[in-house]
This record gives C-alpha cells, structure tokens and sequence, in this order.
C-alpha cells in the first residue's frame, strides 16, 4: 500500500503531541510501518507546530514534504491555512474552526485573515470544520479540544470506536479519563 | 514485542539493554529525551549534571571504576566538553563510554547549526550515526562492543529527525556485563607529555583498526539498484528521504559509521555507478572523504550546507519533479514562539526596557525576551557568555555606558557555565550587575531538575545550591531578591544595583508558570466601562491579551491571573 499522510498542526500547548501518540499507536495495532514526528523545544512555547503521522507497508522518511498529505488535521485555522502547500490534490482539512491570533498579529504587525474557511474551500480542499473549543469545554475543559478533534479525525477511519477508546485510556491520565472520553465522543457524533 | 518509540527513548532503550549502570548529561533540545527515558529504568544510575564537560567526565570515571557509561547533549554542548573528549581519546576507557550528541540542522531550537561530524575526526573518536529509532537502540548497544574492543570512547551522533521521529522498535532483554576491575595504569590514564606521547600512535593505530573493521561492518552496507547511472552514498535521516524519493532505483551505500570512514568500500562502490553522489545535510563530510580518496564526487554543488534536506530535494535535485499543494493568496502571518501567559520573566524584560539598558542575554526560555514588542535583549551567543560578556563589556565600555548594562541569565544556564564568568566579575573587579532570572526549572528544554532546585533527575529530593550564598562566596557583597511580579520594586532594586559603585547580584525569583506544583489565581477580567483602548497592556507581549473592538480583551483559556498587565493599566481596567 501507498504510505498515508496525516499532518498534525496547532500551536504550541494544544496538545497536539498526544493526539499524534494516540494515532500511531492504533496504526501500529494494526500492523502498518509507523513513523511519527515531532518537534520538541523552543516551538513549543505558543509557536507554530507540526507534527507528521505517517503509515503504510514500509515508511521511510519520517516528515511529510509539499505535495504530499492525504490530511491535515489543525487545531486552529489559521495553522490550516499555513500548510496547505503540503496537501495532495484532492486532500482534506479537518480543522477547529478557533482562532488564535498569533503575536504579529497582537501586536498590530500583521492581519489575521478573513474568511479562511471558505478560502481554503475555493482552493478545493475538502474542508471540515468544528468548534472543538466549544465542544471541549462541553465535555469540561478547554484543554480537551485535542480528544475532540480526535473523535472527528475517527470518522475517516475504519477503526471501531472501541478501538479508539482503548488507545485513549492508554495515553491519558486516569484522573482526566472520563472528560477525555466525553470530549471524543463529542468530536465523534459532532 | 514491536513498539513505536522516539529516536531518543530508544537510544535509551539500547544503553538499558546494553547494561549500561551510569548516566550523566545536560540537558540540551533534541537530545533531552535520551536521558529523561534512561532514568525511568530502575536498575540504571542517572543524573543530570551541572554542565556537558562535568558530565562527560563523571561517565568517564564510571568507566574507569568499571561499569558502562553513558553522556548525552546537543551538538553545542559538545563544544562545552570538548576539552575531556580530546583526551579520552588518549586515554581510552576500561568498560564501554557511549558519548550521545544530537545536531539541529535547521535549527528549530539552537543558536548555530554546526556538524559535529568533524569532532569525531578531529577528536579521532569513531561516530555512529542511526537512521531511526531501531537502529538507535541497535547502534546503542554496538557502541558498547566497539567500546570495549578498541578501547575507546564511542560518539553516536543523532539530529532532530531521528532524535525526535517515532518509527518501531522490538525492545529485547537487558544483559549486565561483569564489572569490570579498576587497575592502575598510570601510561593510560595520566595524560602528561611523556605518556601523551606514547598513546597518540596507539590512537592513530586504533583509527586504523577501526577502518578496517568498518570495511566489513554490516552497518555500512550496500543497497543494489536498478539503474547504475548515479549511486548515493548517505547517512542517518538523508538515508531515509533518499529511499523515499528514489525507491530501488539508484545503488546506495548507507553509512552507519561515520568515522572513521571505510575506503575500500566506498572505492568499490564508486567503481559500480557511473555517478558518485553524496547526500547528507550541513557540511560536505562524506563528501570531502570522497574526494580525499580522489575520487570524483557530487554532493554540496547539489544540496545546500544550509539547513535540512527532504525527500523532495532529493528528487528534484536528481531529476524528478514533485508537485506542492496550492497556496492561499493571503499573507499568513508567522507564528514565533513567545513567553508564555504568566511568564515570570516577562516583566523583569519590561522594566529592562523601559529603563533603556543594553542587556547581554543568555540560552533560555528568556532568550525570547529579545522577541517584539518586549524587544529587551542585545546579545545571545551560548551558555554563560551574558555573565562572562559583561564583565568585558563594562571594562572596555565608555562613560556613556557606564552604569547602563546587565546580563540577564537562567538558574540552570547560571550553574552551567555564568558562575565562571561571575567569578571573574568579582576577581577582576568589573562594575556589572548580574540579572539570575531563577525560575527554579530548566524551562526550555522541558522542566529538567538542576542544581538550584533541590530535587534531582529521578525526582527525588536532594541537596539545593542557595544561589544567594554562592554569589556571596565567590565575592559579590550587594546580592538582592526581587518578585518579578512587583515591577515597581524590580526598577527601584535594578536602579539601585546599577548605581552602586560594586558588582552586584539581582535575582528575581519566582518558579515557571507552567509548573505544575504553581498554583494561579485564575484569568483575570477587563473592566470595559474603564478600559480606554490605550494600549498599555499591549507592550509587555503576553500572548492571553489582543484588542478587540479597540477594548483590551483577555483569553480566558491562556490567562493564569499574574496581574502584570494591571499593574501597567492607569485606568484600573485589568484585575
């Protein structure tokens, strides 16, 4: 099989780091050449992060280069927009519809884009959009928006939900279990 | 049972299986996680040590007494203990010492992209250098052999995608080799002129040696191709993009052992292909050995010594084509990294800047201190240099500076390599005023224990350094606390510090906002019947506050209740 890319974006502190854990787990579950990267350090400090989930028979490099991403997965909408090039023809985004102004723009240097959803739709990506931050503290805390985005990245897999579970009680803290939970289940059936 | 793990955590995985029983480093971004993971194994000694050159040489006297040791750091760390690595190599070492160091090209959390691929020649020191996570632990545990064999200290060089990148491992059994005995041999172990001079041909010898095993060596093996118009000669992650850009076409041969390298080898695979290529990121390493054995070679006339390389460069480099994916017409604004809502530090940059001071930084999380619109730093250049900086600084300065500079510089970083340079300040009698910015972690690399903050690498309490006492020892009279929180008392201390007529030390004291044991008052509110949309609270950066409406608003998600931002707001609107 072709190797499958799923580019994890947000900024840095979203969590992005687990969803990406969990990932790679099921898709070493199921038997597949995993690779997963990460940047660690100084981008995590409210910057810019990507990490890459890459699976197939046999994987080799373990970043997704332009051009080549079945998926992107963001968890703020101006991070989608930034990735883009990465896309294949034909890719999707699944992206919280949040927006997270970055310094530049804070600070009154730069201009956060307008209407990006539709942008990116014109571009013709397949663009899939929730409010995961809403949904999470839904399910309790604002700190969640990574299960929910989960719970929807799972629709476009043929994993079961019990299957998903199960990865998601192995990468959360038992204290933070139940809210976890709830808030997949939202991003699941939102 | 097969497993994804981190290039590090497998690494640490190949020390724990191995047998290795001691474990010294400093932390360093990419090659924090060797040694986090390291100490999560029970049976195994590990520590963080106060610099890389302390570490090194505590894994070298583990070795000595007998047991397998391990260092680990990032590439300018090696910098730091370069001078013990120069003399080991003389030395050689009783049972195995594996050196870890990870490079950044690319540079996604360092302050220079250096190849310490030439440390390994320069040193005369063999360098194993992994593709990815399985061949780290494997490489871990080889290094150890070879260690023991050659007698002679083993480098592993890793770089943030290998370091950083999970791919599958099968973790197997650790197996503890016998302590080995300590027995005095003064012809190898006291590095003065006489005996230095009978073990440099010994080095040179075991250099030889060493070729002549990686001549065979199944790490350095040769991948057939289709097409023998162009074979590619690589190593560690550029292996992996070569692989992915070009499949089974081209020949490769893939270098598991960097240094020293095998010539026969590379001579018989150059006579297969019609084209020799090198493909590997920052210098032409590879590819000047190549050309050392004369033979004709392409490699930096096609990918640049700048920054990483990819699977698409590979490609396009050596004739394919790759397609981006469509690009928005909007400018998207950049996303830098930033002090975090709550950061301690932010403030203490505030005043500096308000006061107008020239401020010679440091290596931190506080280096973003030099980041708009705090903009406060003037200098970065490695651990220890603000201290050690200023001190030449306010020497060589002119009146008009007299008085009007500081060196800003972390807990950790201070322990690291500023108390050398504060010693000089008080020796040498040089005016300065030291800034020790104590947020009681090491907060860059990942909340790492150090020696100001009383718990040590597996978490366990232990001996607290009193960083006031220490400025008193090494002779600095006028020491001074100060909550960075309070900025109005933070200006009257610095004011008061800079016009001293002696050194002195200010440390502003107050632990990382991320810590998890720090408890916060919660967001705060705007009042915006008050708020006059001035803009105040704007200047100091923090990344929970933006305008809206032309009314200061707070993101209740980020916001920890610091009160920074109140203290800058005439109006009493934030609070």
């Amino acid at each position: 099989m072709e190797t499958k890319n799923i580019m994890i974006v947000g900024v840095g502190g979203q969590g992005t780091l687990l969803a990406s854990k969990l990932l790679g787990r099921l898709l070493l579950g199921r038997g597949y050449d995993v690779k997963v990267s990460e940047v660690h350090g100084m981008s995590q400090r409210g910057g810019s992060v990507v990490t890459y989930v890459r699976w197939g028979d046999r994987v080799y490099s373990p970043i997704i280069d332009k051009g080549q991403a079945d998926c992107i997965l963001s968890f703020e909408l101006l991070e989608a927009a930034r990735y883009t090039e990465f896309l294949k023809p034909g890719g999707r985004v699944i992206v919280n519809s949040q927006q997270i102004n970055p310094m530049p723009v804070v600070a009154g240097m730069a201009v956060y884009p307008e209407n990006l959803e539709e942008k990116l739709k014109a571009l013709g990506i397949e663009v899939d959009a929730l409010d995961a931050l809403a949904l999470a503290e839904e399910a309790g805390s604002s700190k969640a928006v990574n299960l929910v985005l989960m719970g929807r990245l799972a629709k476009y897999f043929d994993f079961t939900r019990e299957e998903w579970m199960e990865a998601v009680e192995k990468s959360v803290p038992p204290k933070f279990l139940e809210m976890n939970r709830k808030a997949f289940g939202l991003g699941w059936s939102a | 049972m097969k497993t994804l793990m981190l290039g590090n955590e497998a690494f640490a995985r190949g020390l724990y299986e191995a047998g290795c029983c001691f474990v010294s480093s400093y932390p360093g971004t990419p090659s924090t996680e060797i040694t986090e993971c390291a100490a999560k194994y029970e049976e195994l000694y590990a520590e963080w040590a106060p610099n890389e050159k302390v570490a090194m040489e505590a894994a070298l006297g583990a070795s000595l007494a007998g047991k397998r040791s391990f260092c680990g750091m990032k590439h300018v760390g090696l910098n730091v203990a370069a001078d013990p690595l120069f003399t080991i190599s003389y030395t050689g070492v009783n049972a195995g010492l594996v050196i870890g160091v990870a490079d950044d090209a690319g540079m996604h959390s360092s302050q220079n992209e250096q190849d310490s691929r030439h440390y390994a020649q320069a040193a005369k020191i063999p360098m194993l250098e992994p593709a990815d996570s399985a061949e780290a632990l494997a490489f871990a545990k080889l290094a150890y052999e070879l260690s023991e064999r050659f007698d002679t200290a083993v480098l592993i060089k890793m770089c943030t995608r290998v370091s950083h990148s999970q791919s599958v491992v099968e973790p197997g059994e650790r197996v503890l080799p016998e302590q080995r005995k300590y027995e005095k041999n003064p012809a190898k172990y006291i590095m003065m002129p006489a005996n230095a001079k009978k073990r440099h041909p010994e080095v040179e010898a075991r250099t030889e040696a060493l070729r002549n095993w990686a001549e065979t060596a199944g790490i350095n093996r040769i991948e057939p191709g289709q097409d023998s118009s162009c074979g590619i000669i690589t190593s560690s992650t550029c292996y992996q993009y070569v692989k992915e850009a070009l499949g089974d076409t081209c020949p490769v041969l893939k270098l598991g052992m960097i240094w020293p390298m095998p010539e026969r080898k590379i001579r018989d695979f150059a006579a297969t292909v019609q084209r020799l290529v090198v493909v590997e990121e920052l210098d032409g390493f590879i590819e000047t050995h190549c050309r050392n054995l004369g033979l004709s070679v392409s490699g930096k006339d096609l990918f640049s010594n700048i920054g990483e390389l990819s699977q698409n460069l590979v490609k396009e480099k050596l004739g394919g084509t790759v397609q981006a994916g469509a690009v928005l017409e909007d400018a998207i604004p950049a996303r830098p990294p930033v002090m975090c809502a709550g950061c301690p530090h932010r403030s203490i940059f505030y005043v500096l800047k308000k006061l107008k001071l020239t401020v010679l930084g440091d290596i931190g999380c506080y280096t973003l201190g030099a980041v708009a619109p705090l903009g406060a730093i003037d200098t970065t250049v490695c651990m220890g240099a603000s201290v050690s900086g200023l001190h030449g600084f306010v020497k060589a300065g002119d009146e008009e500076n007299a008085g009007r500079t500081v060196a800003v510089i972390g807990d950790s970083t201070f322990i690291h390599s500023g108390v050398t340079g504060l010693i000089n300040i008080a020796y040498n009698e040089s005016n300065a005023t030291v800034i020790i910015l104590d947020n009681s972690i090491t907060g860059m690399t990942g909340h790492q224990q150090n020696p100001t903050t009383g718990y040590n690498l597996k978490g366990d309490p232990c001996t607290k350094i009193d960083l006031e006492s220490l400025c008193h020892a090494v002779g600095i009279r006028r020491v001074r606390v100060v909550d960075p929180y309070d900025m109005e008392s933070c200006e009257t201390v610095i004011k008061e510090e800079l016009a001293a007529a002696e050194p002195s030390v200010i440390i502003s004291r107050r632990p990382c906002a991320l810590l998890k044991y720090v408890k916060h008052p919660g967001p705060i509110c705007v009042d915006t019947e008050k708020c006059r949309g001035c803009k105040a609270c704007m200047n100091i950066g923090c990344p929970a506050i933006s305008m809206v409406d032309g009314k200061a608003t707070i993101d209740t998600t980020l916001c920890v209740g610091c009160g920074v931002c109140g203290q800058l707001c005439k109006f009493g609107a934030l609070g």
